[in-house]
């Protein structure tokens, strides 16, 4: 009965601890800063849309979320495609060459970002591809794919080859097997890959930090980063700001809360 | 036998038929395939990774054409001359210590009062586990207000009942722990996941036996959950080593770009090095930052073993 009791009171403790930024946050984004300071867990006494129009006006958050947009699905697209396609090879290569060729990508998910930021950041300032979209999209697959490729090749791993092997029987192609039998069959796992990239992809700060210079090419996190600067403590513009950001990840959430879970703790060990 | 395992026996089975039939080998077309991703991978993954270790031992200021071999040079300087990086990873450690303690002990706790699969567990690890898909810089931007000291959250909350909060991240001695709170906060959730799985492997006959002969909650924790959720730790703390290390989104966030003092930790470091073109350095620094994480993450793991089998 104790014992009852105490769980119900630290489950209920934590997820208050959870839920009161954000309600705070949230409330707070549709307040003014007098509101804000004067009642920060309230509902907004007069709620308004004024942050909202602040940064979508003044802070160049409508171009950030467009460019955020564009880059995030192109990103998640073709790195999912280039990963499934190197899972497919690399499962049905039998014996130590496919086990070599799954660790040569894995390894990378063990490398940190510092470790090859740098050179990178020459690698494309030498091919022009610093400032621009195609450059942030190439590196949002470069640095996804070994974890995408680990994901993947471990679920591609499973499936059974005879499947494959009746289909070659029947005439089919190794490209042909990939397309009506590796994918079909791997839906589950590149949902759960593709949320897992779609979180990395839409909130990746380091590179657009590093790459980007024109107000212009400005993805959301750098955005959101930038109005630190500008509007240091309004607070409310701040929130709405986060909110908007974070606006397309929550519903993905709340409607692929499975794959979520399940993609992004499969990637846990690149994070 | 499940659905699954039948499946995979009747391949297996149709598999050596198939062997047997058409002397197979692997299509060559099938080496095609990891191709493409290779050849990026390769190129813009792999060989800056070598670079790095390159750079590390030269001058270079990223833009000039000429630059000189200078040894280890950059290492001894990072090491012992330059305060700033000396500072950074004394922040890292304590950063690091607090959040794989904490984090691993709130999300064991509550992993273990969440482990059944019932409709309020499930939606409570759902709530944990929502700070997790937030962008970094939001998750900063929803701390820096927590913190405020005058009008935050928490310090309006005291503020009410009559009592002078703290500084928080101004309070250069302790703004790094507040910073860890932040960190636990954003990735508790998935580790708790991690730890449900792992609890969930455990099969409750042992439970139920240990209950029959009499072992009271404490016990079967202690003589059952302890030792069997080995394999999890080790995956919870491992992670959660390399993610203190790699925090830098939320630092820039929270305490804006340099970040002050207090909050800069390895990650920040490296990357003000590189912002104020000592690229040399800067790789000389990432070079000793990987060196450090595995150095953390073994020794860790090493005293996870430890302190595991001491108590089973």
């Amino acid at each position: 009965m104790i014992g009852k009791l105490s769980r119900g009171v630290v489950l209920t403790i934590y997820a208050l601890l959870i839920a009161i930024p954000l309600i705070v946050v949230f409330s707070g984004s549709f307040k003014t800063t007098s509101e804000l300071f004067a009642n920060s867990f309230g509902f907004p006494p007069k709620p308004s849309l004024d942050n909202y129009h602040e940064v979508l006006t003044g802070g160049n958050l409508a171009t950030a979320f467009a460019n955020s947009a564009v880059i995030t699905v192109c990103s998640v697209v073709l790195t999912l495609f280039l990963a499934s396609l190197a899972a497919y090879g690399i499962s049905r290569i039998p014996g130590w060459k496919g086990v070599v060729l799954l660790g040569v990508f894995v390894v990378g998910m063990s490398v940190p970002t510092q470790a090859n930021m740098i050179p990178q950041y020459v690698q494309f300032g030498q091919l022009g591809l610093l400032d621009s979209q195609f450059g942030l999209i190439l590196i949002n697959i470069v640095m996804t794919l070994p974890v995408a490729v680990f994901i993947l090749g471990g679920f591609m791993k499973t499936l059974p080859t005879g499947l494959y092997e009746a289909a070659e029987i029947d005439g089919s192609g190794a490209w042909r097997t990939y397309v009506s039998i590796a994918m079909p069959l791997s839906a589950p796992s590149l949902a759960a890959t593709a949320t897992f990239l779609f979180v990395m992809h839409w909130n990746e700060l380091l590179y657009p930090l590093m790459f980007i210079s024109s107000d212009s090419k400005v993805t959301l996190p750098l955005a959101l980063l930038r109005f630190q600067g500008e509007y240091l403590t309004n607070y409310p513009v701040l929130f709405a700001g986060v909110v908007l950001a974070s606006v397309p990840i929550v519903i993905a959430y709340v409607f692929l809360q499975r794959y979520f879970v399940a993609g992004m703790t499969s990637g846990a060990v690149k994070g | 036998m499940t659905t699954t395992e039948l499946i995979v026996t009747a391949t297996a089975k149709k598999r050596r038929v198939g062997v047997r039939r058409a002397g197979r080998r692997t299509a060559p077309a099938l080496y095609l395939f990891p191709v493409p991703a290779l050849i990026i991978y390769v190129a813009f993954f792999i060989i800056p990774t070598l670079q790095t270790f390159q750079y590390s031992i030269t001058n270079w200021d990223g833009y000039s054409a000429a630059f000189d071999y200078v040894g280890l040079k950059n290492f001894g300087r990072a090491l012992t001359g330059d305060t700033l990086f000396t500072n950074a990873l004394t922040n890292n450690m304590k950063f690091m210590g607090v959040v794989v303690v904490g984090q691993t002990a709130v999300a064991l706790t509550m992993a273990v009062l969440l482990m059944k699969n019932t409709k309020t567990n499930v939606f409570l690890r759902a709530l944990y586990f929502f700070p997790t898909i937030l962008s970094s810089v939001s998750v900063g931007f929803i701390w820096k207000f927590v913190y405020d000291p005058n009008y935050g959250v928490i310090n309006s909350i005291l503020g009410s009942v009559g009592v002078q909060g703290p500084g928080f991240l101004g309070d250069a001695t302790t703004a790094i722990y507040w910073l860890a709170v932040t960190q636990i906060w954003f990735h508790a959730g998935m580790m708790i996941v991690i730890f449900v799985a792992g609890l969930q492997a455990i099969p409750a006959e042992l439970y139920e036996a240990a209950e029959v002969d009499g072992a009271g909650p404490w016990k079967r924790f202690t003589s059952i959950t302890w030792p069997l959720i080995a394999p999890a730790m080790s995956i919870v703390v491992a992670y959660t080593t390399i993610q203190s290390f790699k925090a830098f989104d939320v630092v820039l966030s929270i305490s804006g770009n340099p970040p002050s003092r207090a909050l800069d930790i390895l990650s920040t470091r490296i990357y003000s090095t590189f912002a104020n073109s000592q690229f040399g350095y800067a790789a000389a620094e990432s070079v000793l930052f990987i060196i450090f994480i595995l150095v953390a993450v073994f020794v860790l793991r090493r005293f996870l073993r430890l302190i595991q089998r001491g108590e089973s």
